[in-house]
C-alpha cells in the first residue's frame, strides 16, 4: 500500500483543515486572506498532480493516471478561478466570509476523490464531499429567498440522486460480489454472464451521475439552482463540479462496464440527444442570463456526451478536449456575468448587457469571443471542441448524434447571437460599472485562450490523446 | 518550394489582422481615433494590394499545379496541417478581394461616422478571412476561414445596418451557418475516410460512390446558400439592402463567390460522379433562379434590393457554367465570378453615392439625376451597361463562354441563361430610366452635388477593371485556362474510370 501516491488530495485536505484553523482564529475578516490561502494550496496540489506517479494505491480504492491527471488539473484550475471570480462579488454583496473559499476547496478534494475513483465506494465517498459544500454554497446568500431555495432545491434533488447511484451500486454489487473498478471489469469481460440486474444497476448509476453533470432528463434542478444561487457560486457549479462528473462518468463507464458498451451506449445517446435539443431550445425564451448559462450548460453537456456515447478513444479524447475548452470559455463567460453591476447592485438580465459594446468595449469583445465561441464559430475554441467529438460521431457511424448536433448548434447559435445582438446592435441602457480587475484578469486570460487556441491545439490533444489511452489501456 | 522566397500568401492573409491590431492600440478622443482608424485600415489594405500584385507578376499561368505553396504542421498525427496554395483558380480571386476591400474603406470613409475604430477592424478581419479561405489548401483550415467570415460580417450588417439590420444579420447568420454545418459533417467523413484533409491528397482518393451523393448534397446545402442559389437565396435582398454600402460591396464581390468557388474546388473534383448526376437538378435550379429571380428584380422599388436579385440571377448563371464541365462553361462561370465581383460592386457603390446623399434607397425618390450629377450617371451607366452584358465591357465575356458551353450540354439551358441576359437588360434600363432620365420631380434632388475627388478615386479603378476584362480578356482568362482545363481532365477521366469500373 502506497498512500503516497494520494499526495496531493492529502496535501489538500490538510492545508484545507489548516486553513480552516486559521481562518476561525483571529477576530477580524479573513476571506481576503483565506481565498489567497486556498488558491495557494490549490496550486500547489495542481503541481503535485503533475508530478504524481501512476498505480492504485489504498486498498485499490485510489487510481491515478493520465486521464485523472488531466480532470484533476483542470478541475483544480476552475476551482481556483471561481474562488478568484468570488473575491470582489462576494464582498459587494456581503458574502465575504472566511468558509466560502474553503467550502469550495473540500468541494474540490471531493472532485478529485472522484476523479481517482477506482471503486464505487470511493466514487460515492467523493461525491458526497464534493455535493455537501455545493449544496451550502449554493445557499450561501443566508438573506435572499432565492439562494436558500436553490440550495435546498439542489440539496433534496441531489440526494435523490444519491440514493439513485447508491442503489445502483447496490445492485452491481449484488450481481458482482465487488464494488472494485478492477474486479468488476473482470467479472463483466464475458458478456454472457452478465445479468440483466447489472444493466439495471449500470441505468441507475448513469441517473445518478446524470443528475450532477445535468444531462436531460436529471436536469430540472439546473436554472433553478444556476439563478437562485450567488453569480459566483453559479460559475463554479457549471465548471469544475461538471468536469469531476463527466470524468467520473467516463471512468466508470469505460472502465468497469467496458464491456458493456452496447449496453449503455443507448442510454449515453438518448441522455446527449435529449440535452442537445433540450439545450437549444429552451434557452431561446430565457431573459436571465445565468438561466440562459444553465441552458446552455445542459446543450454543452449533450455534446460533451457524444464523444462518450460512441465509447472510442476518440470519443473520449473529443470528450475531454470538449470539456476543456467549455471550462475554459464558460468561467471567461462567468466572469463577465460576475462583474455586471450597475450603480453597485448586481443585474443579471440579459437586457442589462445593453449597448456594452460602447459603454465598455473590452468586456462586450470578450463576452462577444465567448458567445461565438460557444455558438461553435471557428477560428474560437469552441469549434474545435465541437469539431472533434463530431469527428468522433462520424468515424462511430453515429450519425443521428452528428446530425441533431450540428442542427441543434445552429438553433443555439440563435441565443449566443441574441447576446451579441444586445451588446453591440442596441442603443445604451445606461453603462454597467467597471469590472474589479481580478475578473477583467479572468476574462482576459480565458479569452485569449479562447482566440488562440486554434493556432496550438497540438499540447492540449496530446494530453486529452494520453489520458483517453490511459483509460482505455 | 515558394516562388517568391517568403511566406507570400500567409502575409498576404495575416497582414490585415496587424492592422486591425495596431486600430485597436489607437488611443485618444473619438475624432482621432476615426480618423487614425481609417488611415491606418487604408494603408493596411493597400500594401495588402500591392503584395498581392506579386501573386499577378509572379504566378505562372502555364501549369495547373499550385503555386506559392507554404506547410506548417499543425496536427500531424491527425493528417491536418495548415497548407496554404493558390492555383489560376484562386488566385484572382485572391486579387478580387484584396483590391475591393481598400475600395470599401474609402467608401466608408465618410458614410461610417459611429464607432469607425470597430468598423475597420472589422473589415480588416473580414478581408484575412476572405483571402485566407482562397488560399487555404486544407479542408480545416477552408472551413474555419470560410465559417469565420460570418463573425465579421453579422457585426458589420447589424451594427452600421440600416433600420432592419438586427433581423437582416440573424438570418444571414444562421441561414449560412445552418448550410455549412452539414458541410461540417461531410468534410469529417471525408477526413476520416482518406485520413488527411490536405485537398490535393484528397483529390487523389476516390469517394465511394453511395458517400459522394450523401457528401454532394452536404456540400450543396453549404455552397447553394453562400451563392445563393433559388430557393434559398432569400437572405441575400435583406442583407443587401440593410448592410452599409461597403458591406454589399463585399458581400456580393467576394462573399458570394465563395459558394460557386466551393463548388468549383470541392465538388467538382472530389465527387465527379455525383457531380454528373445531380448536373439536371443544378440546371433546373440555375435556370429558375435566373429567370425569376430576373422577373422579380423587374418588380423592385428599392434599388439595393434589385441589384441584390441581379446577383442571384448572375450567379445562376455562374452555376450554370461550372456543371456543364467542359472549358467553356468553366472559363465562363470564373470569368463572370470576377466580373460581377467587379461589376456589381461598383454598382452597389453607385447606389451608395446617391445614398449618402439623399438617404433614400427607394427608386421613385430619385429622377433626372442625369442632369444634376452628369458624371455620376455616366459612371453608372458604364456599369449598368457592363451589368447587362454589352460588348466591350467585363460580364460579356463570361456569360458568352457559359452559353455556348451551356449549349455544349444541353441548348435548353443556354436558352434559359441567355433569357436571363435579355431579362437582365430589362430591369437594368429600366432602373436606370427611372433614376437618371426623366424629368426632376423632386426640387431636392437640385441641390446634389456630382462625384467629389475621393468618389473618383474609388470608382476609376473599377472602371479600368471593367474596360480591361471587356476588351482584353486573355490577360484574365490566361490565368486560369490550364487550370480549368486540368480540371475538365480529371472529371472526364474520373466519369471514364467509374464506367469502366461499372461495365
Amino acid at each position: 500500500m502506497i498512500w503516497t501516491l494520494a499526495l496531493p488530495e492529502l496535501v489538500l485536505a490538510v492545508s484545507g483543515l489548516v486553513i480552516l484553523a486559521a481562518g476561525v482564529i483571529p477576530k477580524r475578516d479573513t476571506f481576503f486572506p483565506v481565498s489567497m490561502a486556498c488558491v495557494g494550496a490549490l496550486l500547489l496540489t495542481a503541481v503535485l498532480v503533475l508530478g504524481q506517479g501512476e498505480g492504485t494505491a489504498l486498498s485499490g480504492h485510489y487510481v491515478s493516471d493520465a486521464f485523472s491527471g488531466f480532470m484533476k488539473f483542470l478541475a483544480i484550475a476552475a476551482a481556483a478561478v471561481g474562488i478568484l471570480l468570488a473575491l470582489d462579488y462576494n464582498e459587494k454583496e456581503g458574502l465575504a466570509r472566511f468558509e466560502f473559499p474553503i467550502l469550495m476547496l473540500f468541494a474540490t478534494l471531493g472532485m478529485m476523490v472522484m476523479i481517482s475513483a477506482n471503486d464505487l465506494l470511493s466514487l460515492y465517498l467523493g461525491l458526497e464531499l464534493l455535493s455537501l459544500p455545493l449544496y451550502v454554497i449554493a445557499a450561501f446568500n443566508r438573506d435572499s429567498g432565492r439562494s436558500a431555495e436553490a440550495g435546498l432545491k439542489y440539496f433534496v434533488l441531489g440526494a435523490l440522486a444519491s440514493g439513485l447511484l447508491l442503489y445502483g451500486t447496490s445492485l452491481v454489487y449484488g450481481f458482482a460480489g465487488t464494488t472494485n473498478f478492477d474486479r468488476l471489469g473482470e467479472a463483466f469481460s464475458v458478456l454472457e454472464s452478465v445479468s440483466p440486474g447489472v444493466v439495471v444497476g449500470i441505468v441507475f448509476i448513469i441517473a445518478g451521475l446524470a443528475f450532477k453533470v445535468s444531462a436531460v432528463p436529471f436536469h430540472m434542478w439546473t436554472p433553478d439552482v444556476y439563478e437562485g444561487a450567488p453569480t459566483p457560486v453559479t460559475a463554479f457549479f457549471a465548471s469544475a463540479p461538471k468536469v469531476a462528473a463527466i470524468a467520473l462518468l467516463a471512468r466508470v463507464l469505460l472502465g468497469p462496464f467496458g464491456d458493456l458498451v452496447a449496453q449503455w451506449s443507448q442510454v449515453i445517446t438518448l441522455v446527449s440527444l435529449g440535452s442537445m435539443i433540450f439545450g437549444a431550445f429552451a434557452a431561446i425564451g430565457q431573459r436571465n442570463l445565468k438561466r440562459l448559462m444553465a441552458y446552455s450548460s445542459i446543450g454543452h453537456v449533450g455534446y460533451a456526451l457524444m464523444g462518450l456515447a460512441v465509447g472510442t478513444d476518440i470519443g473520449l479524447r473529443g470528450l475531454l478536449v470538449y470539456m476543456a475548452i467549455y471550462v475554459f470559455m464558460n468561467l471567461g463567460t462567468f466572469a463577465v456575468l460576475v462583474s455586471m453591476r450597475r450603480q453597485g447592485r448586481a443585474v443579471e438580465g440579459i437586457g442589462d448587457l445593453a449597448g456594452l459594446g460602447r459603454t465598455d468595449p473590452v468586456t462586450a469583445m470578450w463576452m462577444a469571443v465567448f458567445m461565438f465561441s460557444m455558438a461553435g464559430i471557428p477560428p474560437l475554441a469552441g469549434f474545435f471542441g465541437k469539431l472533434y467529438v463530431f469527428l468522433a460521431a462520424v468515424q462511430a457511424g453515429f450519425w443521428t448524434l452528428a446530425v441533431v448536433g450540428v442542427l441543434t448548434s445552429v438553433v443555439s447559435a440563435y441565443y449566443y447571437l441574441r447576446i451579441v445582438k444586445v451588446m453591440y446592435f442596441d442603443a445604451p441602457a445606461g453603462s454597467l460599472d467597471r469590472a474589479p480587475s481580478s475578473l477583467t484578469l479572468v476574462m482576459a486570460g480565458t479569452g485569449l485562450f479562447t482566440v488562440f487556441f486554434a493556432l496550438w491545439p497540438a499540447p492540449m490533444l496530446a494530453a486529452a490523446q494520453a489520458a483517453a489511452a490511459a483509460l482505455l489501456g | 518550394m515558394n516562388a517568391v522566397g517568403f511566406p507570400l500568401l500567409s502575409l498576404i492573409t495575416f497582414l490585415p489582422l496587424v492592422g486591425a491590431g495596431i486600430i485597436m492600440s489607437v488611443r485618444g478622443e473619438d475624432a482621432v481615433i476615426a480618423r487614425n482608424a481609417r488611415w491606418i485600415a487604408l494603408w493596411t489594405s493597400l500594401i495588402v494590394l500591392l503584395l498581392s500584385l506579386i501573386l499577378w507578376v509572379r504566378f505562372d499561368p502555364g501549369t495547373a499545379a499550385f503555386q506559392f505553396e507554404e506547410r506548417l504542421a499543425w496536427l500531424p498525427e491527425f493528417g491536418v496541417g495548415y497548407h496554404m496554395g493558390v492555383d489560376g483558380i484562386s488566385v484572382l480571386f485572391v486579387l478580387l478581394s484584396t483590391a475591393l476591400t481598400p475600395l470599401c474603406i474609402l467608401a466608408s470613409w465618410e458614410a461610417i461616422g459611429t464607432r469607425v475604430r470597430e468598423y475597420m477592424i472589422a473589415f480588416l478581419i473580414l478581408e484575412t478571412m476572405m483571402v485566407g479561405m482562397f488560399c487555404a489548401l486544407d479542408f480545416i483550415i477552408f472551413y474555419v476561414f470560410f465559417e469565420a467570415v460570418l463573425i465579421p460580417m453579422f457585426l458589420i450588417i447589424g451594427v452600421w445596418g440600416g433600420p432592419r439590420r438586427v433581423y437582416a444579420a440573424f438570418k444571414f447568420f444562421l441561414y449560412t451557418l445552418l448550410g455549412s454545418v452539414l458541410m461540417l459533417l461531410a468534410i469529417l467523413y471525408l477526413w476520416y475516410n482518406a485520413g488527411t484533409t490536405d485537398i490535393p491528397e484528397l483529390f487523389e482518393q476516390v469517394v465511394p460512390r453511395a458517400a459522394q451523393t450523401w457528401i454532394f448534397f452536404a456540400f450543396l446545402a453549404s455552397f447553394a446558400v453562400k451563392v445563393p442559389m433559388w430557393p434559398v437565396h432569400t437572405w441575400l435582398p435583406d442583407a443587401h439592402v440593410e448592410a452599409p454600402t461597403a458591406g454589399s460591396v463585399i458581400l456580393a464581390g467576394v462573399l458570394l463567390k465563395m459558394g460557386a468557388y466551393g463548388f468549383l474546388r470541392f465538388s467538382l473534383p472530389l465527387l465527379p460522379e455525383a457531380s454528373a448526376e445531380f448536373a439536371p437538378l443544378i440546371f433546373v435550379l440555375s435556370v429558375v433562379a435566373v429567370v425569376y429571380t430576373s422577373l422579380v428584380a423587374l418588380a423592385q422599388e428599392d434599388m439595393k434590393k434589385l441589384i441584390a436579385y441581379s446577383s442571384v440571377a448572375h450567379m445562376g448563371i455562374v452555376t450554370i457554367g461550372i456543371f456543364t464541365f467542359n472549358q467553356q462553361g468553366l472559363s465562363g462561370a470564373l470569368y463572370t465570378m470576377l466580373a460581377h465581383g467587379v461589376v456589381s460592386g461598383a454598382l452597389f457603390l453607385c447606389v451608395g453615392v446617391l445614398y449618402d446623399r439623399v438617404h433614400s434607397r427607394e427608386i421613385l425618390r430619385y429622377g433626372g439625376v442625369a442632369q444634376i450629377m452628369p458624371s455620376y450617371a455616366m459612371v453608372f451607366m458604364l456599369f449598368t451597361m457592363a451589368s447587362i452584358g454589352l460588348p466591350g465591357l467585363a460580364n460579356f465575356v463570361g456569360e458568352f463562354l457559359v452559353i455556348v458551353g451551356a449549349w455544349a450540354v444541353n441548348p435548353w439551358v443556354a436558352f434559359g441563361a441567355a433569357l436571363g441576359m435579355v431579362l437582365g437588360a430589362a430591369y437594368m434600363l429600366y432602373l436606370y430610366r427611372r433614376v437618371s432620365f426623366g424629368r426632376i420631380t423632386r426640387e431636392d434632388l437640385r441641390a446634389l452635388l456630382d462625384l467629389s475627388p475621393r468618389e473618383y478615386a474609388i470608382f476609376a479603378p473599377l472602371i479600368l477593371l471593367t474596360l480591361w476584362m471587356g476588351v482584353y480578356p486573355q490577360s484574365f482568362l490566361s490565368f486560369f485556362e490550364v487550370s480549368v482545363a486540368a480540371l475538365v481532365q480529371r472529371h472526364e477521366a474520373a466519369l471514364g474510370a467509374a464506367r469502366l469500373a461499372g461495365m
